[in-house]
């Protein structure tokens, strides 16, 4: 029958996440408004900057955000994460700084251009995709099975490119992708997302990559026989999330111009796989969308950053976040949501009773 | 059913076998893309050469007669710099050139530690040096190196045994070296002490006796106030979060005491992102541990304040004592603390950065 205003809009998908950061952004104004002030000031390289919770909402979310975008492919093509996110930042970074700084790890100036530092970077991400890829689709291995050999080994492969040392990149320009670009007071990987964004959106847009994915997602079998190769769509959903994994490996090590391989983007794939949870995607594959597991990942930061600054203890915040993860498995199950559902129509049916009363109106 | 599962199982296990080198393969051709040939040839070589000696003997057998031999079981080199730094103190020391013909065995598992020192004690070691990567279950396998005369020297790291098993123990005083960070920083004489408080991995040794000093210090002055104390586990990143969020939050602060150099790091990455000016002078002290070479360097240009060491070079003391034991002499003590220094950014020197750099 007629579908209420309230359905409508909890059976969105960007419904979770939105209600989610309102939630964040509503105890945030009643603790403390100053929270989303933003401040022009001078870094210490002499350039005008914003600063503030906000602005580093966007920053420090930024890794999370180009994940997400993958995670959510990979996940709806093959009904499993890729749990060596983190492990294969930890490969990519360490290849770029083994192109940047050569043999020597602290070299006076860069070996190579950052270009084909980061060229490489991509190639070696979009490699492991393409091994966790051709595991997952060719050998039918389970994703997380599979993922799980680069998770264990990634890091030690990492430390192994660079004989164990850690580089340190001698040139400023390295810090712009993870900093500020001189004269742009918004740091620069907000504009790296949003590259990210557009090159997803006109992929999406443009080719029938999103209704593969989902078609094989949803069912194999019958995506098969209407001629769409659930082999090639699953390995290719690996290798554009090996791709992101490089973006954001740039981005990390260009934080600090150096890299820790036991340390850098720790936990940062349960992050993503959370951020996909977030956005309302169903883990086992088939129907997706891709933005709402960016905003997703954006809340995820807001609240990491809210944490923060209410001084819990950062070996605390899994804790917390396995709350939402509680929430999310509460409000996604079955039982609940018919119930949900349920009250929503009496509410509105009452509603609509009410309003039939007063003036026999039709409800659309 | 089970001979199905049982199948696919095993199928999995050599296809993780195969794929792990084939990742392997494939990271290298990327890197290769790039470098020279020439460096790559090399750098296989080296990788090489670390994976044939890692857990197995190293240096020839013959002629052991009037050398020493020592079987020296340590944490992976991998680990972190400092241990990188500990292996290569002690591979440089226990050479033939010294007298000595050593073993290597790498593991950050006690149980596979164990069972190296058992074959140590089958190969007739004449000293077994250690460094465990637990305290506990050692007390059978050091039982059998005293029944078999072999002399056991722990370093780095203490163990649940009784004393009398062991010849000596070489280790760092991770409360010292957390009162002379301290006792530095009071020795600035600041009128006020905001102190941005970013600790290690919550429960390590080098935590516990690295907060414990500023804790005490704080608790007893009325201007000494911890602005924010938060665990960053040893995690640079993590660290500019924290420090960030001090920034955003408006809050007063004047000295950076961080538990380890990276988290300093990414402190420092924060402050300068906010514009707030660090170093020898400045408006916030940035204090470290550990002594890398780029974090002494970091002090040099006077970016940072200190950095407190803690010592790998623990080659010489263990030398000292097998020489002492040789000659028939017995350790002085039992439990040997070993020097640490605290490098302040106005003091230190090119020579320093050289020496004590890891």
């Amino acid at each position: 029958m007629n579908k209420s205003f309230f359905r409508k809009i909890t059976s969105n998908q960007m419904f979770i996440p939105l209600m989610a950061l309102l939630l964040l952004v509503v105890v945030n104004l009643i603790v403390d408004p100053g929270f989303f002030k933003v401040t022009l000031g001078k870094n210490n390289a002499g350039n005008l900057v914003f600063s503030g919770f906000l602005i580093t909402i966007l920053d420090y979310g930024s890794e999370l955000a180009i994940l997400a975008l993958g995670m959510t492919l990979v996940t709806a093509a093959s009904g499993g994460q890729d749990i060596s996110v983190g492990a294969t930042i930890a490969i990519a970074g360490s290849a770029m700084l083994r192109v940047l700084c050569g043999s020597n790890s602290r070299p006076d100036a860069i070996q190579a251009p950052i270009i084909v530092a980061f060229l490489v970077a991509c190639l070696v991400g979009m490699l492991c995709g393409a091994f966790n890829g051709t595991l997952v689709s060719v050998f039918k291995i389970q994703p997380m099975i599979a993922t799980l050999i680069l998770f264990t080994a990634g890091r030690s492969i990492a430390a192994w490119i660079n004989n164990n040392e850690l580089p340190i990149v001698p040139d400023p320009k390295f810090a712009y992708f993870g900093g500020f670009i001189p004269g742009i007071p918004i740091p620069t990987t907000v504009f790296i997302v949003l590259i990210c964004i557009i090159i997803m959106a006109l992929v999406l847009k443009f080719t029938n990559l999103g209704l593969y994915t989902q078609a094989v997602g949803i069912n194999e079998k019958s995506s098969r026989l209407n001629g769409i190769k659930p082999t090639f769509i699953k390995f290719l959903a690996f290798v554009i999330l090996g791709l992101c994994v490089a973006v954001a490996a740039l981005i990390k090590v260009s934080r600090l111009s150096t890299i820790n391989y036991s340390v850098i983007a720790k936990d940062i794939e349960m992050d993503a796989i959370l951020a996909v949870a977030l956005g309302g995607n169903s883990l086992s594959g088939g129907k997706f969308n891709i933005w709402a597991s960016v905003l997703g990942a954006y809340v995820i930061q807001f609240l990491t950053t809210t944490l923060y600054k209410f001084n819990v203890r950062s070996d605390a915040l899994s804790a917390y976040k396995a709350v939402v993860v509680i929430l999310l498995v509460f409000f996604s199950a079955p039982k609940v949501r018919e119930y949900l559902s349920g009250l929503g129509k009496k509410i509105a049916s009452k509603k609509a009773g009410k309003r039939k009363l007063a003036g026999k109106e039709e409800i659309k | 059913m089970k001979k199905a599962i049982s199948v696919i199982m095993a199928s999995i296990m050599v296809l993780g076998l195969a794929a792990c080198s084939k990742s392997e393969e494939t990271t290298t051709k990327a890197t290769t893309a790039a470098t020279t040939a020439a460096e790559t040839t090399k750098a296989a070589e080296t990788t090489a050469a670390e994976t044939t000696t890692e857990a197995t003997t190293e240096g020839a057998k013959e002629d052991t007669g009037s050398l020493i031999k020592v079987g020296i079981i340590n944490n992976d080199p991998n680990e972190s710099g400092y241990r990188t730094a500990n292996d290569a103190d002690l591979k440089k020391m226990f050479t033939k050139e010294n007298g000595y013909d050593a073993s290597f065995a790498y593991s950050l598992k006690n149980d596979e530690q164990i069972q190296y020192a058992q074959t140590f004690i089958q190969n007739e070691v004449d000293y077994l040096l250690l460094s465990a990567a637990d305290v506990a279950g050692w007390d059978s396998v050091l039982q059998d190196a005293q029944a078999a005369g072999i002399k056991v020297i722990l370093f780095d790291r203490t163990i649940n045994a009784d004393p009398s098993l062991y010849e000596a123990s070489i280790v760092s005083d991770m409360n010292k070296e957390g009162q002379t960070a301290v006792d530095w920083l009071a020795s600035q004489n600041l009128s006020e002490y905001n102190v941005i408080h970013i600790q290690g991995v919550m429960g390590s040794a080098a935590q516990q006796g690295r907060s414990g000093a500023l804790d005490s210090k704080a608790a007893a002055e009325s201007n000494w106030t911890i602005v924010k104390q938060q665990t960053a586990e040893w995690n640079a990143e993590k660290a500019q979060q924290i420090v960030q969020s001090v920034i955003d939050s408006g809050t007063k602060f004047n000295v950076i005491y961080a538990e380890n150099d990276d988290m300093a790091k990414g402190a420092v990455a924060a402050l300068d992102a906010a514009g707030i000016s660090h170093g020898v002078g400045k408006d916030v002290i940035v204090m470290g541990f550990d002594c890398n070479k780029w974090a002494l360097e970091s002090l040099l240009s006077k970016d940072w304040n200190y950095d407190g060491q803690c010592n790998p070079f623990q080659a010489s003391y263990i030398d000292s004592i097998i020489k002492d034991l040789e000659s028939g002499k017995t350790p002085a003590q039992k439990t040997i603390i070993m020097d640490e220094k605290g490098f302040d950014a106005a003091t230190i020197t090119k020579e320093d950065v050289e020496n004590y750099g890891i």
